[in-house]
C-alpha cells in the first residue's frame, strides 16, 4: 500500500513548483497557473488526510471542494481583471504594472 | 512494490513534471497544456485515494473550466506573447532559493514525522477500510447537514455568484463617450 | 475478483464495445447520407457494394446498395496525402484531433449496454464500478471542448480560430443547461450511479414526469454535438468548415470519427436518462435483450438528429447564444427548482405523486 507520506512528499513538491512559478514568472497568467497548481497541491494532501486520519468524517472532502470553488472563482476574477488591464495597459507583464493610477 | 505503488509513481512524475513544464515553459500555450496534464495527474491521485465525486469534480473543474478559462486568456493577450525573451522576472534567483528552502523545510518535517518507507509508523502505511459509495454519501450528507458544513456551502454559492457578475462587471469594455 | 481482473475484463469490454461503435459510427454516416438524401427527394450513394438478386429475364435487383460506402470513405481518408501546414503549431496541432478522440470514447465506459449478462453481476457496463456516472459523463464532455480549441489555435489559420472560439463558447454555453436538466433524473432516482436511474425507471420513463427537461437535455445535446441547426461553427457557406479546415485526412476523419461517436453516445444517454435505458418487454427473463433495446432507442435518437437536420436551417451566432443564455438556462433552472420542490412535497408526503 501506499504509505501517506508519499501523497505529502508530492504535495509538496507540488507546493514548491508553483510558488516558485507565481514568484519566478513574468506573465500574469502565467503567475495564475502557478497559483492553481499550488492550490492543487493543497488538496492533495486535505483529501490524504481525510483517508488516512479521518474516514468517517468529510472535513477533508469537504474543504477540498471548497478550495475548487474558490479556485474557480479566483480563476473567473484574475483573468477578468487581467484581460481588463490589458485593454487598459497593453501590457500582462506583472513587473510593467507599477504605477497605482492610470 | 504493489501496482498501486506502481501507478502512484507515474502520477507523481506526469503531475511533477508537467508542472515544471508550466513554470518553465516560454509558450504559454503549452504551459497552459502542460498544466492541464498535471490536473490529470492530481485526478489520478484522488482515484487512488477512493474520492471519486473528487475526481470527477477535478476533471470538471479544473480541467473542463480553469484551464479552458486561462487558454482563452492566453488566447486574448496572444500579441504579447513573444516566446524568445526569458519567462522569468528579474527576482527569480532569489525566488529558486526562497522555494527550494522552504520546499526543503515541508519535506524534512514531512521525513521526520513518517518515514517515506512505511517502516517506523506501520499504521500509516496502509490506509482504513472504506466502503465503495461511502466517500460520496458522507460529503453529500455533510453538505446539508446543519451541523456540519452547510453555512461554509451557502457562503460559497454567495461567492461563486459574487465572483460571477464581478468578473463580468470588470472585463466589460467601458462605453465610449 | 482481483484488481487485476477487474482491470483486464475492463479491457476487454471497453476494446469489444469501442469497436463496436466504430463499426456504428461508419454506419451511421451512411444512415445519414442515405436518410438525408430520402428528406430532400434525392437517392444518396448507393453504388458501392450492394447484394445482387437475379431476375429473371431483367435487369439484377441490388439489395442494400451503398453498404460498402464507409469502406470506401475510409479508404480514401487513410490514402489521402496527411498535409502539414508549414506554420502551425505542431505540438497543439498533432494534439488536437486525439483530444477529440479519446472523450468521444471514454463516455462508453459508463454507460449501461444491458442488465446482467456475459457474468457482470448488477449491468453490463466496460467501468460498473463508477458510482458517479453523471458527473464522469459531464467531465469527459467538458474535456470535449478542447480538441475545437487546440484545433482552431494550432492550425494558425483565421478561419480556423474563428471556428474554434465560436465552437468552444458554444460548447461552454450549452453544457450548463445541459449539467442543470441532468440533476432532474438524478434527483428523481436519487443516484449518480446510471444504471440506478435505469431501474428507477421502471415504473415509468422519466420522460414522462420531465418532458420539460427531455426536450432541453435534447436541445443542448444539439448544441454539444455542433449538429444542425445549431452547427454554424462549422458552417461550410461562412467558415469553410471552421476549426478543422486545416486537417486533411485520417486527422480530419478523427474529427469526423469523433463527431458520430458521440452522436451515439449521447443517443444512448439520452435513452438511459428519459427513456428506460436497457428496459423492455422480457428484459428480466432474458437480460441480453437489453441490448437490442438499447441498440433500437439509439437508432431512434440517431435518426431523429438526422430529421432535424434535414428540417431546420441554421441559426444566427447572436441568436445561439441568446437562446442559450437567455430560453434555454433559465428554463433548465426552474425545471431544476420545481422538480426538486415536488420531490421533497412527495417525500414528506404532502402531496401524491408516483416516485
Amino acid at each position: 500500500m501506499i504509505p501517506l507520506s508519499w501523497y505529502l512528499i508530492v504535495s509538496a513538491l507540488l507546493f514548491s513548483i508553483g510558488l516558485f512559478g507565481l514568484l519566478a514568472r513574468r506573465n500574469a497568467v502565467a503567475m495564475l497557473m502557478a497559483v492553481e497548481l499550488m492550490l492543487n497541491a493543497v488538496n492533495i494532501n486535505l483529501v490524504a488526510f481525510w483517508r488516512y486520519q479521518t474516514p468517517e468524517a468529510p472535513a477533508g472532502l469537504a474543504w477540498a471542494v471548497f478550495v475548487l470553488t474558490i479556485a474557480a472563482a479566483e480563476a473567473a476574477v484574475g483573468l477578468a481583471l487581467i484581460i481588463s488591464v490589458y485593454r487598459r495597459r497593453d501590457s500582462v507583464i506583472a513587473e510593467e504594472l507599477d504605477t497605482l493610477k492610470f | 512494490m504493489t501496482s498501486q505503488q506502481v501507478i502512484f509513481i507515474i502520477l507523481a512524475v506526469i503531475t511533477l513534471a508537467s508542472g515544471l513544464v508550466v513554470v518553465t515553459n516560454r509558450n504559454l500555450f503549452h504551459a497552459a497544456l502542460a498544466m492541464m496534464l498535471s490536473f490529470f495527474g492530481v485526478a489520478g491521485f484522488y482515484v487512488l485515494l477512493e474520492a471519486p465525486f473528487l475526481a470527477a469534480s477535478q476533471l470538471l473543474v479544473y480541467i473542463g473550466a480553469i484551464s479552458i478559462l486561462i487558454i482563452f486568456a492566453i488566447m486574448m493577450t496572444r500579441r504579447l506573447m513573444s516566446t524568445d525573451e526569458s519567462p522569468f522576472n528579474s527576482q527569480w534567483i532569489a525566488a529558486l532559493f526562497g522555494t527550494l528552502l522552504i520546499g526543503g523545510l515541508i519535506i524534512f518535517v514531512i521525513v521526520s514525522v513518517f518515514s517515506p518507507f512505511g517502516d517506523i509508523i506501520i499504521a500509516n502505511s496502509a490506509p482504513p477500510s472504506l466502503a465503495v459509495q461511502e466517500s460520496t454519501v458522507l460529503l453529500g450528507r455533510s453538505f446539508v447537514d446543519p451541523d456540519q458544513y452547510v453555512i461554509p456551502f451557502e457562503i460559497a454559492s454567495v461567492l461563486l455568484l459574487g465572483a460571477l457578475v464581478g468578473s463580468i462587471a470588470i472585463a466589460r469594455p467601458e462605453k465610449e463617450s | 475478483m482481483t484488481l487485476g481482473q477487474i482491470a483486464l475484463r475492463a479491457l476487454i469490454a471497453g476494446f469489444i464495445m469501442s469497436l463496436v461503435v466504430i463499426t456504428g459510427f461508419a454506419y451511421t454516416t451512411l444512415l445519414e447520407r442515405r436518410l438525408l438524401a430520402r428528406l430532400q427527394a434525392r437517392i444518396g450513394p448507393n453504388r458501392a457494394g450492394y447484394i445482387p438478386l437475379p431476375r429473371k429475364g431483367k435487369r439484377e435487383r441490388r439489395l442494400l446498395g451503398g453498404i460498402m460506402q464507409p469502406a470506401a470513405d475510409a479508404v480514401k481518408l487513410f490514402f489521402k496525402e496527411d498535409a502539414t501546414p508549414a506554420m502551425v503549431d505542431r505540438v497543439v496541432y498533432n494534439l488536437a484531433p486525439m483530444l477529440t478522440v479519446i472523450p468521444a470514447i471514454l463516455i462508453l465506459a459508463v454507460i449501461p449496454w444491458a442488465g446482467p449478462i456475459l457474468g457482470y453481476e448488477e449491468y453490463f457496463a466496460i467501468a460498473p464500478g463508477i458510482d458517479v456516472g453523471i458527473l464522469f459523463i459531464l467531465a469527459i464532455t467538458s474535456i470535449g471542448v478542447y480538441g475545437v480549441v487546440l484545433a482552431g489555435w494550432g492550425s494558425n489559420s483565421k478561419y480556423a480560430i474563428l471556428g474554434g472560439i465560436r465552437a468552444s463558447a458554444q460548447m461552454i454555453s450549452y453544457e450548463l443547461s445541459l449539467a442543470l436538466v441532468i440533476l432532474a433524473p438524478v434527483m428523481l432516482a436519487g443516484s449518480m450511479n446510471l444504471n440506478d436511474i435505469v431501474v428507477a425507471q421502471e415504473g415509468g420513463w422519466y420522460v414522462l414526469f420531465l418532458p420539460v427537461a427531455a426536450i432541453v437535455f435534447i436541445i443542448g445535446v444539439f448544441a454539444e454535438l455542433q449538429r444542425a441547426p445549431f452547427d454554424l461553427l462549422e458552417a461550410e457557406q461562412e467558415l469553410s468548415s471552421g476549426y478543422n479546415v486545416e486537417y486533411g485526412g485520417m486527422r480530419f476523419g478523427m474529427f469526423f470519427m469523433a463527431e458520430y461517436m458521440k452522436m451515439i453516445s449521447f443517443s444512448a444517454i439520452a435513452a438511459v436518462l428519459f427513456f428506460g435505458g436497457y428496459r423492455g418487454p422480457f428484459v428480466d427473463q432474458f437480460p441480453a435483450l437489453g441490448l437490442l433495446y438499447m441498440f433500437i432507442k439509439i437508432v431512434i435518437g440517431l435518426i431523429i438528429m438526422i430529421w432535424v437536420r434535414a428540417s431546420l436551417p441554421r441559426l444566427r451566432y447572436d441568436q445561439l447564444m441568446g437562446f442559450g443564455w437567455k430560453v434555454l438556462l433559465p428554463i433548465a433552472v426552474l425545471n431544476f427548482l420545481i422538480t426538486a420542490v415536488i420531490i421533497v412535497l412527495a417525500s414528506e408526503g404532502i402531496i401524491a405523486f408516483p416516485i
